[in-house]
């Protein structure tokens, strides 16, 4: 029974049940948005550039978890930690002045905040210590498990997360720290639909994260961290350096996750410009667009996090009627809905691979 | 020879829970020793650790060692014998407790409540809390490994969320507020005075005993209970399936297990567990419901009682959950120990590890707001339980459980060192 299923799913270049049910149901909604399109094109606008956005952020992270995940087999739940530490090491460069020519007011709007060089470089900095923050847990704590069952290391990550968590609340404390951006709250019109500039930023950073990633990939180096991916001691074997890919694993997924918790504290997610200790649960707001889309693909997480995006601001502006049972913050749980349908239709997401069961 | 460790002779004397007269012996006394922990006798006095963890201030934390040892059973038998993974157990645990407030609760106009005793209410709470693991778990058994975990992790979520929509706080209170958990008084039915009154101080069989106390002989009762029965599921039938699945789950299935069925049965009984556990985790510790209790560090906590005690073993729940729960009541009693100590060496370390209120240099913080970049007692316990997740996972993956077996095997061995 279950190895039938099995292959029905596994079945490639062939139109299966479920394609013909992921074609329809997308079909469907298509039919839909384009009816809202005419029925009021500027709210229709809006909503989707707010949910292209949200799904960039959420693309972002979830191109962070993939890294780890392609390299070190794992999910690391500390990813929102570490997208914290990372903007908030930026919110101290920006907002005290910490580093020269930042307070030079901005040329693109009225409202100053910091300049674009002066910022830019903030962010390399940031992103320089959060490689460094990614390295060194990397090097204490996953290191030493190569080899060692999967989840323990999963459950590492929730440790260090609970630890850093903490150091975190403890800078922020009571006072939030704002984090400024040089793209500052305004925004530009459409027709009357509203498009905040927070949105064009997060979809050019999450196609430069692609577009970074795939490259990445096809490199040297990416090609040993796939190598490593799919058998460690085959990939030693071969000369592979495994400790070395785990750390450049770290390091880059904490810069995304530090690029995502920039992003996490702009409009599309929340209003408050500033970092919060609730910033931090954007990791798991993200994880079922990489559940969605695979663990281990890269083109899986930019999609899975659009797909994941639309539809919970969508579902947050169209179905207020239908779900309203749900309850005032429902949008929330929509992601979890939508990855838990994916799941079941596949279960290693729309572009994982299936896990090769051996007897 | 009869008696003697690792000689078996017959199949039925190697399946018994103690093979040796030592074993019974041993957790005879032990028994004997934890009825008499709360009692005010001079033997009690004698014995360390028992001597003050018998007292009021401190038998509230030995009672919730025992609700996480009984929630912990339960997410051992399916991760840690079935080796399904789940990070959802807090949400079992929050059907649990929603569904004991239902049923043993006082109904208002904004609250639903029946006022049943608590001979229906706390079955009641883990029949829920089953039940809720069975509609899950067709799901569950679809996914492995990591997807699982985050699935089960969203159900988490999914709950608070509940919980706290205009009809979910009708039966778990306002969010953030929460509401009054049911009584732990048995009662027949809803009659007035109960048959065993478990709320003030009383007299039971010439003993004066706290309405802790009292509370802490029913949690012992159902902690024997449950962990009898943990430890005896892993010795049916149903219990060599689970394993076998863990092990590898296509051998599991050729050789005739269903894996379907199996992995349905242990989502059954470990959220059966994760149920009564939350109802007198809500009645007996925090004596409220409220649906934000029931979120992710809950279920990191169960993962962590489960992976410090040792996966896989029922004495691995009960110890971690000692473990676990009693460390951070030891770090705050011996901060505030060094606190008071002036002069000598223990003097000088307490001058260098704490702050007072006015910040000189040190790195915990005595109050409970700091005035700098120093943690209190509180932070530093959360980040001790991060620490202690990671080492015991680097250092022991065992847990203690592997720990107690290594110190076993030297003295065995001894005085030779193979």
């Amino acid at each position: 029974m279950t190895s039938i299923t099995l292959r029905l799913l596994n079945a490639r270049g062939s139109v299966s049940p479920v394609t013909a049910f992921m074609v329809g149901l997308g079909s469907v909604l298509g039919v839909f948005m384009v009816l809202q399109l005419f029925n009021d094109p500027e709210i229709f606008i809006q909503t989707l550039a707010k949910s292209l956005g949200l799904g960039s952020v959420y693309a972002i992270i979830a191109l962070g978890f993939v890294l780890i995940f392609k390299a070190t087999q794992t999910v690391n739940f500390a990813q929102g930690g570490l997208a914290v530490a990372g903007a908030l090491f930026l919110s101290f460069l920006v907002a005290d002045d910490n580093i020269p020519f930042t307070t030079i007011s901005n040329p693109f709007n009225d409202i100053p905040g910091p300049s674009w060089i002066g910022w830019g470089a903030s962010v390399i900095v940031a992103m320089i210590f959060a490689a460094i923050l990614g390295l060194v847990i990397e090097r204490l704590t996953i290191r030493p498990m190569i080899g060692q069952p999967l989840f323990s290391v999963a459950v590492i990550t929730l440790g260090l997360e609970i630890v850093i968590r903490v150091f975190n609340n403890d800078a922020v404390k009571i006072e939030f720290r704002s984090l400024e951006v040089p793209w500052g709250v305004d925004g530009f019109r459409i027709g009357d639909a509203f498009i905040t500039w927070s949105v064009v930023a997060a979809m050019i950073t999450a196609a430069i994260a692609f577009v970074a990633v795939y490259f990445f990939y096809r490199s040297r180096t990416g090609i040993a961290m796939r190598a490593v991916a799919f058998d460690q001691e085959a990939a030693m074997a071969q000369g592979i350096d495994v400790g070395r890919v785990f750390a450049i694993a770290w390091a880059a997924g904490a810069v995304l996750a530090m690029i995502g918790g920039i992003f996490a504290t702009q409009p599309p997610v929340r209003q408050t410009l500033s970092v919060e200790p609730e910033t931090a649960t954007i990791a798991f707001r993200a994880l079922p667009a990489v559940i969605l889309g695979g663990l281990d693909s890269a083109t899986g997480a930019l999609l899975g996090g659009l797909i994941i995006g639309l539809a919970e601001i969508f579902a947050g502006q169209y179905a207020a009627g239908e779900v309203g049972w749900l309850g005032a913050g429902y949008p929330l749980i929509v992601p979890y809905i939508v990855m838990i349908i994916g799941l079941i239709i596949r279960p290693y997401g729309l572009f994982g691979t299936p896990e090769i069961r051996r007897v | 020879m009869l008696g003697r460790p690792n000689l078996y002779t017959s199949y039925k004397q190697e399946s018994q829970i103690f093979p040796t007269w030592t074993q019974k012996a041993a957790l005879g006394v032990f028994l004997l020793i934890l009825i008499a922990m709360p009692l005010d006798l001079w033997l009690t006095e004698q014995i360390p650790f028992v001597r003050f963890l018998g007292d009021n201030e401190w038998l509230p934390l030995v009672n919730k060692v025992m609700v996480f040892a009984i929630a912990t059973l339960g997410l051992n038998l399916l991760a840690g014998v079935a080796g399904q993974v789940s990070l959802g157990h807090a949400f079992f645990m929050g059907v649990g407790a929603v569904t004991a407030v239902f049923l043993g609760g006082q109904g208002s106009e904004n609250a639903h409540g029946l006022g049943l005793p608590i001979w229906i209410w706390l079955p009641g709470a883990g029949v829920a809390a089953a039940l809720a693991g069975l509609i899950v778990s067709p799901v569950a058994v679809r996914l492995r490994g990591l997807y699982l975990a985050i699935v089960t992790l969203g159900l988490v979520f999914f709950g608070i969320h509940l919980g706290n929509t205009k009809w979910g706080a009708k039966f778990a209170g306002a969010p953030g507020l929460g509401r009054k958990a049911p009584k732990l008084d048995i009662r027949i039915w809803k009659e007035e005075t109960p048959l065993v009154n478990l709320d003030d101080d009383g007299r039971w069989l010439g003993f004066d005993l706290s309405d802790k106390a009292k509370t802490y002989f029913l949690l012992l009762g159902l902690t024997v209970v449950l962990a009898v029965m943990a430890k005896n599921i892993l010795r049916t039938r149903t219990g060599r399936a689970l394993q076998a699945i863990r092990d590898r789950d296509i051998a599991a299935e050729v050789m005739g297990i269903p894996e379907f069925r199996y992995k349905l049965i242990a989502f059954g009984i470990s959220s059966f567990y994760a149920g009564i556990a939350g109802a007198l985790f809500s009645a007996a510790l925090s004596g409220q419901v409220l649906a934000a209790d029931f979120g992710l560090f809950f279920s990191v906590e169960f993962i962590a009682v489960l992976l410090i005690g040792g996966a896989g073993t029922t004495a691995g729940p009960l110890v971690g959950a000692f473990f676990v729960v009693m460390i951070p009541k030891f770090v705050e009693t011996f901060t505030k120990w060094l606190d008071k100590t002036e002069g000598g060496i223990t003097g000088k370390f307490a001058d260098l590890a704490l702050t007072g209120p006015d910040g000189d240099f040190g790195v915990i913080s005595t109050g409970t707001q700091t005035p700098g970049w120093q943690l209190n007692v509180f932070d530093w316990n959360i980040v001790l339980f991060g620490f202690l997740i990671i080492v015991f996972l680097i250092f022991e993956p065992l847990g203690l459980y592997g720990v107690w077996v290594r110190v076993r095997n030297y003295w065995k061995r001894w005085p030779f060192s193979y």
